[in-house]
């Protein structure tokens, strides 16, 4: 019962592992502070695992008492005795079985408040970030540092932890109660156990890595048949079934044979370990018997290191069983422990990712905005070798649009995330009613745009939730209008469950457009004095867009607007066109002014009616 | 699983042989606690080291070849688990490509990827490990209980008396557990739901300073999870302890049971007690690979089940008989008869769409998102089948023609279309057998060759997957250099020009009005610019056709239509 099920797809398994020592005591420091935030739950633990497993280690030493009064005594003296150890026995199972149930229990609870611990710092961090850390890491990352990764420090934190700790104690007192029965025949495990750790330490050292061959090819394959599924339309139409087919063969043979090669040379472990184990027992059985034959012939002649009871044999077979076991999954557990030590790393490293910058003390809040925006010899790059903005100076008047034009990325969202400082100029200086904007708090900056974005973002929830998003204590009427002046209200009316149909991916069909114009709705319901507007609606039919155009003039009234335009009625009427191509701005200017300036714009103007 | 099983028939004899090996190696491991018992009983006694040497090397030869049997056992399992899962897979993926547009829709395709990838994997592991685990488990059980038996038949039964116990107890917490494992990864999916949610949408967040209330938000489903994941575990938690209190239990009356019969002489002695001991430790392992089997086969058997889903599905586009829809000499070359077509067969997609396209002309469409112009291409394609009326190319109706006939006769580029991780050539010649001269040719006239040749190794350039290094221009002009590439009979572009500014695009309308002379073209675009040249043009609004003619015709007679085309004055300025 391997407790998750989603454990065994977690591709992070096999992954390679290579850390220097230093790292992993740091990581492990790290860690073992979660769990002294619970140290006296922790403690109750390590408590109750000692106790059951020491209670499950006398079984059979008292189980071997029964055998021996059973050879040594007869009738009902014999029963009574034996009848006393079994009620022993039954005691100490039943008790041991308790206390490992409760413990299980408690492990589960406490790695569940670490885990939970976990992902909300996970979670909370990752809403701190800058927008950067979005745009240079894929979704998918991120996903799988707060699923599997956390999965996996999970797994070791309730699961692998304790085994190492009943491992422990296991193999210490079995040791012991063997030693105590008969130190001769621990001998016996002077052979079996190196040969049990070099061989497994042998295997897993070259099986490991066919492995992670094994994950890697099952990659390619779902990347591969991912791919072409998409295109299935289009593969149909030219024919290429059968040509797709065979490359996916490749693929698919790729796979299946790491798997079997991973298989071929893992099909040897399970078999060799049960071997030693097998051959330990042989042993013991050999040299127990010579032992009691012994100890039968020659009675008290025998020196008492070599004296041995039926009873004896029975018990240490029974020990060295146990003793085996932990042996053998050292191999597994270490392996599981370096998993976690990389998951765990992971997943500190996104919690290392410095967050926004604080805002600078005293930073004021923006009030009483009036709208004006100015750039003053503002230069800017992703990457420090890479400059984009050379050195932009724009002044946009309260009330006044700028339009950014520009083919598709030339980089147009790049101003948008100076203006909203999504990310901070290299030098130069954006100010907001002549105030530096980095000397405001980004909240009231942020609240101070409204922003109409191309990829409209919509989230699981009502679409009433949705529209209201940027104002929570919106009132219904408030709503209704915001999504009639979108030109969204009759369409929410029509739907089943009007402003409360929940928006999902499996629900109901909304296109794009209608997608659109409630982000738009939600923009309305917004009194800030500035406006960021992306107008590329070509996913929009012309209808549509006709109603998205209508509701965003409306919505563009009386604010300061920074549009990334693509309709010429909008351009013409910008005060200022900032002309973007190659991540540059190549001309600025009013409509009149650059087609007189004969370039880029006025090709591009003077080509559309060719 | 029937299905599955149908993909081992080859591998019969090979199996039976592998499980005889199997069969033999775990009696061979069972006679070990046997052996132990007839040292310490009857050897013993005999006051014969060497006997007792004797024995004891038996016993290490029957774990050595217990060994080697698994091991070759194992080995033989794992390739008829290769070869069944490849041959699965094989046929799953060549169904997966050869079905229906419709049924593709039904099954959808994260679905589909899913039953090929992890499906897949599952079953290949299942048939491993059904081979492993399902001879030894049972074999042990079976055998450890006969021999335990022959040792003394009453100890025997006190063992067997457990198990129901045992199974009922392992059966009721897998019944509680169990579903609770979907109800995990039933939260886990809305917790992932809201990370990938806020990672996508992280402008907006940050612009409306919502980052508490997505928290809050996240600490909901967070809580959530934990909760579940919580209650499933405790539950699972159970199985361990309860399996192995049963068994201790059961030991411990083996020896008491053992003790009273010792004490009335039937003829036990203390050797079979340890010898039963052992066996004990031997079924309990057995008894947890039954366990672990049975939750293996729920897991595999829904995995298998949806593949079989899959290749069971019937082709639901057969080809009709030609006497049920007679050739028809007519005039047009494409003809659209009074077609109706509802996707999901309650409201009408199409209503009524009657044309006909003479050939080496051009057919322009518009309209509204939804108004059922790409229907248009997908029903003349037949990725679906008319509901009513019927669809001709050159007189025969498209439901007698072959799938991979009537496919030959297109070349299509569709809006959003498949660009996949692979050199530009390749992307354009998609498998076909194509000169050099044919992909230049055609992506000269889609004018691609300028940008194509500005990379530095030109034709032999590697896409990205999805065409992502690529721009949106860029991209449209390598999907129409791919149809054309083919010299098509008849040629579509399903909005595929969108992205291009009005230069490219008119360069682009003269290079296939001059090169594709006998082409019958069909345009689907949301541009008036793009489609205003064509010999006919239909304007379509909810799935009807509300306008039908030239240009000029339309501009005076169809309101729609004049309507998109002042809206457009100037139009999409660049992009």
């Amino acid at each position: 019962m391997g407790g998750d099920p989603r454990r065994e797809n977690n591709p992070n398994n096999n992954r390679k592992v290579t850390m220097d020592k230093k790292t992993m005591r740091s990581i492990l420091l790290r860690l073992s502070t979660y769990i002294l935030r619970y140290k006296w739950l922790f403690l109750l633990a390590l408590c109750m695992m000692f106790a059951s497993n020491i209670i499950a280690l006398a079984g059979p030493k008292i189980s071997g008492n029964a055998i021996d009064a059973l050879t040594e005594l007869t009738g009902n003296e014999m029963v009574a005795k034996v009848g006393g150890y079994c009620t022993l026995l039954a005691i100490l199972y039943v008790t041991s079985s308790l206390l490992s149930y409760a413990l299980s229990a408690t492990m589960i609870y406490l790695s569940q408040k670490i885990v939970y611990t976990m992902r909300k710092q996970v979670f909370d961090h990752l809403t701190t970030l800058p927008v950067n850390y979005f745009d240079t890491h894929a979704t998918g990352d991120i996903i799988s540092r707060i699923s599997y990764d956390i999965d996996t420090v999970n797994t070791t934190l309730s699961h692998d932890l304790l085994q190492i700790g009943a491992s422990l104690v296991t193999i210490i007192g079995s040791l012991i109660m063997m030693l105590s029965i008969s130190p001769l025949l621990i001998l016996v495990f002077a052979i079996t156990v190196p040969l049990s750790i070099f061989f497994t330490k042998q295997k897993t050292k070259r099986i490991r890595p066919l492995f992670r061959v094994r994950s890697s090819k099952l990659g390619e394959l779902n990347g591969y048949a991912e791919e072409m599924l998409s295109g299935q339309k289009t593969i149909k139409a030219y024919n290429r079934e059968t040509a797709i087919c065979d490359r996916f063969d490749s693929f698919n043979d790729n796979a299946v044979e790491a798997y079997y090669q991973a298989e071929y040379h893992g099909a040897l472990i399970g078999p060799s370990v049960m071997f030693i184990n097998n051959l330990s027992i042989a042993l013991v059985t050999t040299l127990g018997g010579i032992l009691y034959m012994l100890t039968l012939t020659r009675g008290n002649a025998l020196p008492p290191i070599y004296r041995i009871g039926l009873g004896d044999v029975s018990a240490f077979t029974q020990y060295s069983r146990k003793f085996s076991g932990p042996i053998n999954e050292f191999a597994n557990i270490m392996n599981d422990l370096q998993s976690c030590m990389a998951a765990a790393e992971r997943v500190f490293r996104l919690l290392d990712e410095p967050s926004e910058p604080a805002d600078v003390r005293g930073a004021q809040t923006l009030e009483n905005i009036r709208g004006k925006v100015e750039l003053k010899h503002v230069k800017f790059g992703y990457t420090p070798e890479k400059t984009i903005i050379q050195d932009l100076d724009l002044t946009a008047k309260p009330g006044s649009l700028t339009a950014i034009v520009g083919p598709t990325g030339a980089g147009k969202t790049t101003i948008i995330n100076l203006l909203m400082r999504f990310y901070d100029p290299q030098a130069g200086v954006i100010a907001i009613d002549g105030m530096p904007i980095g000397e405001l708090t980004r909240n009231s900056l942020r609240l101070a745009y409204t922003m109409v974005l191309q990829e409209t973002w919509l989230f699981h929830g009502t679409i009433y939730e949705n529209i209201t998003y940027g104002k929570e204590n919106a009132t219904m009427e408030e709503v209704i209008a915001a999504a009639k002046a979108a030109h969204i209200h009759s369409y929410i009316e029509h739907l089943p469950d009007g402003y409360n149909t929940v928006l999902s991916d499996d629900g109901v069909n909304i296109s794009k457009g209608q997608k659109q114009l409630i982000t738009i709705a939600r923009a309305m319901l917004s009194d800030a004095s500035m406006l960021i507007l992306d107008e590329a609606t070509s996913n929009v039919d012309s209808r549509t867009e006709i109603r998205i155009q209508e509701a965003m003039y409306s919505l563009m009234k009386g604010r300061t607007c920074f549009v990334i335009a693509h309709r010429l009625s909008t351009i013409q009427n910008a005060d200022t066109i900032l002309v973007i191509k190659d991540g540059n701005v190549i001309e600025q200017g009013n409509h009149e002014q650059l087609i007189a300036s004969g370039g880029f714009y006025s090709t591009l103007y003077h080509s559309q009616f060719h | 699983m029937k299905c599955i099983i149908r993909y081992l028939r080859p591998f019969y004899s090979i199996m039976a042989l592998g499980l005889s090996i199997k069969v033999l190696a775990t009696l061979v491991e069972l006679a070990l606690p046997y052996i132990l018992r007839h040292i310490l009983d009857n050897v013993v006694p005999q006051a014969s080291v060497e006997k007792i040497i004797f024995w004891g090397i038996l016993m290490i030869v029957c774990a050595a070849l217990a060994m080697i049997g698994s091991v070759t056992a194992n080995r033989m399992a794992s390739k008829v688990a290769r070869n069944s899962a490849r041959a699965i897979r094989h046929d799953l993926f060549s169904k997966t490509m050869h079905l229906t547009a419709h049924q593709t829709d039904r099954f959808t395709v994260p679905s589909l990827e899913a039953r090929l990838t992890s499906d897949t994997y599952h079953v290949h592991n299942f048939i491993e490990r059904i081979q492993r685990l399902g001879v030894r488990a049972p074999i042990l059980l079976t055998g450890g209980l006969i021999l335990t038996a022959t040792l003394d038949w009453k100890l025997t039964l006190v063992m067997v008396a457990v198990m129901p116990f045992l199974a009922i107890s392992v059966y009721l917490i897998s019944k509680q557990g169990v579903p609770l494992y979907t109800k995990v990864q039933q939260s886990a999916d809305s917790m992932v739901r809201v990370v990938r949610e806020d990672a996508q949408g992280i402008r907006v967040i940050k612009a409306l300073s919502k980052t508490e209330y997505e928290q809050r938000r996240f600490e909901k489903y967070n809580r959530g999870l934990s909760a579940t994941e919580r209650r499933a575990g405790i539950i699972m938690a159970a199985s361990n302890p309860t399996m192995n209190l049963f068994l201790n239990l059961g030991l411990t009356a083996v020896i008491f049971v053992g003790a009273l019969l010792i004490s009335r002489d039937s003829g036990t002695k203390p050797g079979v007690i340890i010898a039963f001991m052992q066996y004990f430790t031997l079924l309990s392992n057995a008894l947890l690979g039954i366990t672990r089997l049975f939750v293996m086969y729920t897991k595999s058997a829904a995995s298998a089940n949806r593949i079989a889903e899959v290749l069971e599905t019937e082709d639901d586009l057969p080809i009709l008989p030609e006497k049920d829809y007679p050739f028809r000499r007519e005039e047009g070359y494409l003809v659209f008869d009074h077609v109706h077509f509802s996707y999901n067969g309650t409201k009408d997609n199409l209503t009524d769409i009657h044309f006909s396209l003479p050939k080496g002309k051009t057919l322009g469409i518009i309209g509204a998102t939804g108004s059922g112009k790409t229907t248009v291409i997908q029903l003349l394609m037949r990725f679906y089948d008319v509901g009513s009326g019927a669809i001709r190319i050159g007189g025969r109706d498209v439901r007698t023609i072959p799938a991979g006939e009537l496919h030959s006769h297109f070349g299509i580029a569709m809006q959003n279309d498949f660009i996949y991780a692979d050199t530009i050539r390749e992307n354009i010649r998609f498998g076909r057998e194509l000169s050099d001269e044919q992909i230049k040719r055609a992506a000269a006239m889609a004018q691609a060759s300028d940008f194509i040749e500005a990379f530095p190794d030109g034709y032999e350039h590697m896409l990205s997957s999805k065409g992502t290094n690529v721009s949106g221009g860029q991209k449209q002009r390598l999907l129409i250099s791919r149809a054309l590439a083919g010299n098509p009979d008849i040629l579509i572009l399903d909005d595929s020009s969108s992205a291009l500014d009005y230069k490219t695009d008119a360069n682009l309308r003269a290079a296939i009005a001059e090169g594709m002379k006998n082409t019958t073209t069909i345009v689907v675009a949301q541009r008036i610019s793009s489609i205003k040249h064509a010999d006919l043009i239909l304007v379509l609004d909810d799935g009807a056709i509300i306008g039908i003619g030239d240009h000029e015709h339309l501009m005076q007679h169809c309101d729609v239509y004049r309507e998109i085309s002042d809206s457009q004055m100037g139009g999409a300025f660049v992009e």
